[in-house]
């Protein structure tokens, strides 16, 4: 009984030294990318890299989730007879939810494992101490441009996405007899600021997120290869999660704060 | 000069390095030898600010840096090139971005980079043309050879650290390293400490040597020193290169087939003396 409350008690420790650890690399992440020195091109590399590298697959993904969904909400409401407020809860769904978040995990995928598997690499070959002795500060070198290219490309990537959703609800609409003005009238009444602003606040959130985990799971990795390999899965797996667990708080606070 | 004074080191409890000190003079070499392991490069670590000691004192040109806050800290730095196991060039930045990396930061014009690149490739034996490549392009001894360049570049500084600067190549590439290391002594009296495994490389390149066995030292001394040690680690861990000089040698004299394929034109011959 001893022995298995010590384990516990260890796991537990562990368990709160890395929530630490992640806690202060975060503060860091943060102040690095507000003071100077910027690292300009490396800013634009790193919003050229998320940007144009994520443009299709969120395209696509959002397309066709949009247009699952449109299906699943036209039905419903075909049953009330409310098939008119389509264009009103596709909206709703897709800008202050399904949007954010489907963006979010397919850029948490692509770019965590990116970043990690980069900067692991870069760890175990000693670029990184290197970049140290030449007197170059890794976390605003490395890290900051990587957080200020998702706060800029994650809102653009869920703003295009959200507006391919509401496209691709829109013609699967026309096959449930909901006529495009009808939808598109639905759209324009609650495609408010406030909308807008709860889907856009999220992606700050989420870049945080992936930025945290992917630069903080890279730069820790350990053991060659095979542990970069490790250290990738876990920070797609941990973003990806991380992602749910955020929009989640994000909605509760932000419901709150919106009294809604 | 570089001063380390009883100098404890551990990770995770385990200690790393223990007791450790030794002098290095304005332009002399301290080579750092041993088996893997040893903590050979915990101390260029440990030199240039990137882990601190638990115990002892790290002294440059007479300053603690265990005491440098991390502003100055990097100003220390800025006084040593580090030349990385493997090199370490940035594999995202071409051969001239890679020897200009530190004029790059301090925003010099560019015109003067390509200068500094030319220069410095030229001084490490590399046509300056190779500056546009990619370091995978290259060989491991031309990477090797970048890597010193770049150090010297930085800033051009007057204390040059070398983590096993001959490992992984082949003989001629390995003497073109070594040769470098003692004319960057020689000529531009650059203060450098090796760290390395090899014993040829450390008879050749040292003025002093200290040996290390699992976290401690158990020589300091110079070359001639080394080789006339008693202590029974010592003999244990030269005996392998000695039988091979020994080997070598025999075969040389007997001026038997295999003698040019063993020891290529141009290849030094260690020295150990005793047993050959």
């Amino acid at each position: 009984m001893e022995a298995l409350v010590a384990a516990v008690g260890n796991r537990v420790r562990r368990v709160l030294e890395v929530v630490q650890d992640v806690s202060l690399f975060c503060y860091s992440v943060l102040r690095s990318a507000f003071f100077p020195p910027f690292y300009k091109h490396e800013i634009i590399e790193q919003i050229h890299f998320a940007l144009v590298g994520s443009l299709f697959i969120v395209m696509f993904s959002a397309l066709v989730a949009g247009q699952a969904l449109a299906i699943q909400l036209a039905r419903e409401l075909a049953k009330t007879g409310a098939k008119s407020e389509l264009g009103h809860f596709m909206v709703i769904s897709s800008v202050r939810a399904l949007g954010p978040v489907l963006t979010g995990i397919v850029v948490a995928s692509r770019m965590s494992a990116g970043i990690t598997a980069e900067l692991g690499a870069m760890k175990s070959s000693d670029q990184i101490d290197a970049m140290v002795a030449f007197g170059t500060d890794p976390m605003k070198r490395l890290v900051a441009p990587r957080m200020i290219g998702l706060w800029i490309a994650l809102p653009v990537l869920t703003i295009i996405g959200d507006t391919l959703s509401v496209i691709g609800g829109g013609f699967i609409g026309l096959t449930y007899h909901v006529t495009l003005d009808s939808y598109y009238h639905g759209v324009g009444k609650y495609l408010t600021p406030a909308n807008l602003l709860v889907g856009m606040i999220k992606p700050v959130f989420f870049a945080i997120l992936i930025t945290t985990v992917a630069c903080w799971k890279g730069l820790t990795s350990e053991g060659g290869a095979k542990g970069v390999g490790v250290a990738t899965t876990e920070s797609v797996v941990i973003s990806s999660v991380g992602i749910l667990v955020t929009d989640f708080i994000c909605t509760k606070l932000i419901f709150r704060i919106l009294g809604w | 000069m570089i001063e380390f004074r009883n100098v404890d080191f551990s990770i995770d409890g385990r200690p790393i390095l223990s007791n450790v000190s030794f002098v290095v003079q304005q332009r002399q070499t301290r080579v750092i030898l041993g088996p893997s392991g040893s903590g050979k490069s915990t101390i260029l670590r440990l030199l240039i600010g990137l882990w601190v000691p638990d115990a002892g004192n790290i002294l440059v040109h007479g300053e603690d840096i265990t005491q440098a806050g991390p502003d100055r800290l990097r100003e220390i730095r800025k006084a040593m090139g580090i030349v990385f196991q493997h090199g370490a060039l940035f594999d995202s930045m071409t051969v001239g971005e890679n020897i200009g990396y530190t004029l790059l930061e301090d925003k010099h014009p560019e015109d003067e980079i390509e200068e500094v690149v030319a220069k410095y490739l030229t001084q490490v034996g590399l046509h300056p043309e190779i500056g546009d490549r990619m370091p995978e392009e290259l060989s491991g001894g031309m990477q090797r050879r970048v890597a010193i360049a770049r150090a010297l570049a930085a800033r051009n500084p007057g204390v040059l650290l070398y983590d096993e600067p001959t490992t992984g190549l082949d003989p001629q590439s390995a003497e073109r390293i070594t040769d470098l290391i003692l004319h960057l002594r020689d000529t531009m009296g650059k203060t450098s400490i090796m760290v390395t495994h090899d014993i040829a490389d450390a008879f050749k390149v040292g003025n002093r040597i200290t040996v290390l066995n699992e976290g401690r030292s158990v020589f300091e001394g110079t070359p001639e020193d080394l080789n006339a040690a008693q202590d029974p680690f010592i003999a244990e861990f030269l005996e392998p290169f000695r039988k091979a000089v020994a080997a070598a040698c025999q075969r040389m004299d007997e001026g038997g087939p295999s003698a040019g394929a063993r020891f290529r034109p141009g290849t030094p011959r260690p020295q150990p003396g005793g047993t050959s």
